[in-house]
């Protein structure tokens, strides 16, 4: 799957995270978190995890996390990928199982 | 026996904080909102966060409920799909007014649960009622699914479209009050009633759960966590009233073992109403913390 244009998803409100994806060569993470020298590892993995599952492999993330679940970093990744593909009412359930 | 509905939390579905500890305060069922709390431009976003969460986040024995935005938007066809396959428990339609709204939502669910290989029928609903037109169809819209679990007052827009607003004594919903739960008890589903959303004003609260539960609503809708306790505390049952309904259970389970079927207690007749109703006091009882259970009042 192809970054079309640069999209972001979340806020920086507490327990959230916001998750912004652009164009890029390879796939490359800036994370800024207060917590991420015991959840830096985590958080990535859920990135790559589901960037790998949407077969995304050229992207530029960038994560600014506010103490957010997993399960919160991998919805707004999934808003934001949808909204840099286009693809925003085409939910992929492959993935998303 | 039917599950205690007392308090319907709402929370917004775009935010995580909230849903993150939307479990926490004991609210007999937590409502995520994709609807009027969520900005048009983050809808896709938020259906996104409630499905993550419905699907990893624990919520006890909190009734998970999702407002979907309605069918005449092109949101409420992705909301339903999304929630069906992240299986929630009940699917709220907002703005209810005929009959065939909740028909064709449940048209929609079905088609989702065939396409997602989940069992028929295994997603419930609930209509919200916010209208003239929804309040008289009241009992027509509660029997118009087997799907449907309980059927709600959402008493901001029907106040507006009654061309007047809320008051304290509650005298502009007497009538939509009455409707919505004589529709409810007629199709044997929950009645549920509006949130009221000056969090400050603890009185006027009170006042409020007081005439709907005298009504006989099964719960209030909230809107704040320092609610739930409120509305629990006058949904209690009081002392006389655990030991009277104690009473008549073990007078029906002493008449059981002998094998009669009609039993009195204190000279009073003790039929069906009576137990379903020292039931349900019993299941209040509970929890509200106020017997163990084995049905023994903590404080004697």
């Amino acid at each position: 799957m192809e970054i079309k244009h640069t999209a972001l998803a979340g806020t920086l409100e507490s327990s959230d995270v916001q998750i912004t994806l652009s164009e890029g060569k390879g796939i490359s993470i800036d994370l800024d978190s207060q917590v991420e020298k015991q959840f830096g590892k985590q958080i990535k993995k859920v990135v790559t995890d589901l960037l790998a599952k949407y077969d995304i492999s050229d992207v530029k993330v960038h994560v600014v996390d506010k103490g957010a679940l997993d399960c919160t970093i991998k919805a707004r990744l999934i808003a934001a990928i949808q909204r840099a593909t286009d693809t925003q009412n085409e939910q992929n359930w492959g993935v998303l199982g | 026996m039917e599950r205690l509905r007392r308090t319907m939390m709402f929370v917004p579905g775009n935010n995580p904080a909230m849903i993150k500890d939307a479990g926490i305060y004991g609210a007999d069922s937590i409502m995520f909102d994709l609807e009027d709390s969520v900005s048009l431009a983050e809808k896709d976003a938020a259906r996104m966060l409630v499905f993550e969460a419905l699907k990893n986040v624990d919520y006890g024995n909190s009734e998970l409920v999702v407002r979907i935005n309605g069918l005449d938007t092109d949101m409420g066809k992705a909301d339903i799909y999304a929630m069906v396959k992240a299986g929630v428990e009940v699917i709220r339609l907002p703005k209810t007014e005929t009959p065939d709204d909740v028909v064709e939502t449940e048209k929609i669910i079905a088609e989702a649960e065939k396409f997602f290989g989940i069992e028929n029928g295994r997603t419930h609903m609930m209509a919200a009622i916010e209208s003239a037109e929804g309040v008289l169809n009241a009992p027509a819209i509660a029997k118009a699914s087997d799907r449907l679990i309980g059927i709600a007052l959402g008493a901001e827009d029907y106040v507006t479209n009654m061309k007047t607003h809320r008051y304290p004594d509650g005298a502009e919903l007497s009538f939509a009050r009455n409707m919505i739960l004589h529709g409810a008890r007629a199709a044997g589903i929950a009645a549920f009633d509006t949130v009221y959303s000056d969090v400050d004003n603890t009185e006027g609260f009170n006042h409020e759960v007081e005439i709907i539960h005298e009504l006989g609503f099964d719960g209030k809708s909230v809107i704040n966590p320092r609610q739930i306790p409120l509305v629990n505390a006058i949904y209690a049952p009081s002392e006389k009233e655990i030991r009277n309904a104690k009473a008549v259970l073990n007078a029906i389970e002493e008449a059981h073992k002998k094998g009669s079927g009609v039993i009195s207690l204190h000279g009073k007749m003790v039929d069906k109403p009576v137990v379903a109703r020292a039931e349900r006091t019993m299941a209040l009882a509970k929890a509200s913390h106020l017997v163990d259970k084995e049905g023994n009042i903590y404080v004697e």
